[in-house]
């Protein structure tokens, strides 16, 4: 006699995607509960915390917001190195608008979103054509490009910055801001990512040829998600401008390259919920390890070490797969 | 139904020292099955990749409805109206067999040729997976592509060119790897295309099959256009026999060895 370990689907019936046969208030909870997590975690629960966690959790969701745009480009086989460029851009585009010419923040957001989705698939356009790592390489010298050319030709600010920026009416406003606007980009990258549009983007990291010999401009494609994963992250780098009441070079710095590519490594890629997870594990948990001083770089890369190595699919999906999935010890005969 | 839809005229490629394809022309006409045949690296699939825009030609020109094609990108050439399959097939494999008709029928040219009322695009490729042989009420056009057989996977790449609704389909090896039984029930889809009145270009190393469904073959060779005619005439062509047998000379120094 040996034991097999068996697993068997939870009870809902998928007939195709997205269409469920439903039964019972028991399976529409089933189904409904992990899309409340996000909902309910950002705008209720992470409110109950003190003022300390509350900054903490602002700034856990605009690194979650660059991890989510992140996340969209490798959806379109599209790795980015350089995530602070959407990040710097935005920032300045807003700390500008508002500092040069008093543009309050309800107006310096969109045109930030917007101008700063446009300046950043610019930039990306002319490498398009590349692929992997040749990609991920430009997008890393860019940020770092930017940087020293602001620092160079002491424009907007230089290495000053812009100081002075306005703030948000409240930070009741500013926390709900941010905690809406990364449900927004989440769940409306998910839609997307369901529908058959998601369906191309992801046949282009699949296999492109085939998506081409099916009459699909694929740079155009490339085009259109480059500029919806600049405009989260230029509204990532907007809102941050706005927060801090400063925009200038540390926008462009690696931790924001860094951080989101992490937080989808610890969090599961392939899926728009590990990122948000991953960010949503790292960010506090940088805090947390803010006790043991010195040492906290190395527990925190110890961390990241082990989750990685423990579980390589990521977090999400190993918490997927326990959650859609029962399972048990069945003896079975060897025969 | 003899007019002339794609036009290969005088086209050349080498790669490095290699001529992959030499100053070839032909001419393929509205519900005709063009055969092309020969031997392994004779430029068959470099032909079909500077048709369908993969590889651009040193020389000569590709016109497809007075429109000049050389050189334009892949989906470009897939818009206007030609569809090819893979030799080293690669569908989707995590989604189900019917989702890989997607990207198709999701494509400008299908979009733009039902006016924007595509209706369903899941029924849609229901239909063409039918249309294929897939069986509707089973599990299998549900299964993933990388659950399904290669027959299976063969018919969904023909699937996939059928879903563009093209007026030229390239089938480059669509029958290898097929069974006997798979390449029967196969040969009716095609000549129902055909019949529907579009061109078809076949790739294939199975010449009794490909006997059966053309009247027109064109023989390759290092790249060349050896021979072209019914497949009676171009098998009792003596280029075409040194070309797949070895010319004499060299068997009788193999002898002599």
């Amino acid at each position: 006699m040996e034991r097999r370990k068996e697993r068997i689907d939870r009870g809902v019936k998928v007939r195709s995607d997205g269409i469920y046969a439903l039964n019972s208030y028991r399976e529409v909870f089933y189904l409904a509960f992990p899309r409340l997590i996000p909902i309910l975690g950002l705008l209720v629960i992470c409110p109950l915390f003190s003022e300390y966690w509350k900054e903490v959790f602002v700034s856990t969701a605009v690194y979650a917001l660059l991890a989510v745009s992140w996340e969209l480009l490798y959806m379109g086989g599209l790795i980015s190195l350089g995530q602070s460029l959407f990040y710097g851009v935005g920032a300045y585009i807003a700390g500008a608008l508002n500092a040069y010419w008093g543009v309050p923040p309800i107006l310096s957001l969109p045109i930030a979103t917007l101008v700063g989705g446009v300046f950043c698939t610019l930039m990306l356009l002319p490498v398009l054509r590349l692929r992997g790592i040749y990609f991920a390489m430009v997008t890393l010298v860019l940020p770092l490009l930017l940087s020293r050319f602001v620092e160079a030709t002491r424009i907007l600010g230089g290495t000053e910055g812009l100081t002075g920026i306005d703030s948000f009416s409240s930070q009741w406003v500013a926390f709900y801001l941010v905690q809406v606007a990364l449900l927004v980009a989440f769940f409306g990258f998910r839609r997307l990512e369901g529908s058959d549009y998601g369906l191309v983007i992801k046949g282009i990291n699949d296999n492109d040829r085939a998506i081409m010999s099916s009459g699909i401009n694929i740079y155009w494609y490339k085009t259109q998600i480059l500029f919806m994963a600049g405009a989260v992250g230029a509204f990532a780098g907007a809102y941050g401008a706005h927060y801090d009441m400063f925009a200038g070079i540390p926008g462009f710095a690696l931790d924001y390259s860094i951080l989101p590519i992490a937080a989808a490594a610890v969090g599961g890629m392939g899926s728009f919920a590990g990122p948000l997870l991953g960010a949503f594990i790292l960010v506090p948990l940088s805090e947390i390890l803010r006790a043991l001083g010195a040492l906290r770089i190395v527990f925190y890369g110890l961390f990241l070490v082990f989750a990685v190595v423990g579980l390589p699919e990521g977090l999400f999906h190993f918490i997927r797969r326990k959650y859609e999935q029962i399972e048990r010890w069945v003896e079975v005969d060897k025969g | 139904m003899s007019d002339v839809l794609l036009t290969v005229s005088g086209v050349s490629k080498h790669f490095g020292g290699v001529v992959a394809v030499d100053d070839v022309s032909f001419e393929l006409k509205a519900g005709e099955i063009v055969g092309i045949i020969g031997p392994n690296g004779s430029g068959k699939t470099t032909l079909v990749n500077i048709i369908t825009g993969f590889v651009r030609p040193d020389k000569g020109r590709v016109v497809f409805k007075k429109e000049d094609i050389t050189g334009k990108p892949p989906y470009h050439i897939t818009d206007v109206g030609i569809a090819r399959t893979f030799q080293m097939i690669r569908p989707f494999y995590q989604l189900p067999a019917y989702k890989n008709l997607i990207p198709s029928l999701f494509s400008p040219r299908v979009r733009r040729l039902l006016g924007g009322k595509y209706g369903d695009r899941d029924a849609v490729a229901m239909d063409i997976l039918e249309e294929v042989g897939f069986e509707r009420d089973s599990s299998v056009p549900y299964k993933s592509a990388r659950n399904l057989p290669h027959g299976y996977l063969k018919r969904l790449e023909l699937g996939r060119c059928i879903a563009l609704r093209p007026e030229v389909i390239i089938l480059d090896e669509l029958f290898s790897g097929m069974s006997i039984a798979e390449v029967t029930s196969t040969v009716p889809i095609i000549e129902k295309l055909r019949d529907e009145g579009i061109a078809i270009i076949m790739i294939e190393h199975r010449l009794r099959e490909l006997f059966q469904i053309t009247d027109h073959v064109l023989v390759f060779n290092f790249g060349r256009k050896i021979a072209e005619g019914t497949p009676e005439e171009v098998m009792n062509s003596n280029e075409v026999k040194e070309a797949y047998l070895g010319s004499e000379e060299i068997e009788e120094e193999e002898t002599a060895c």
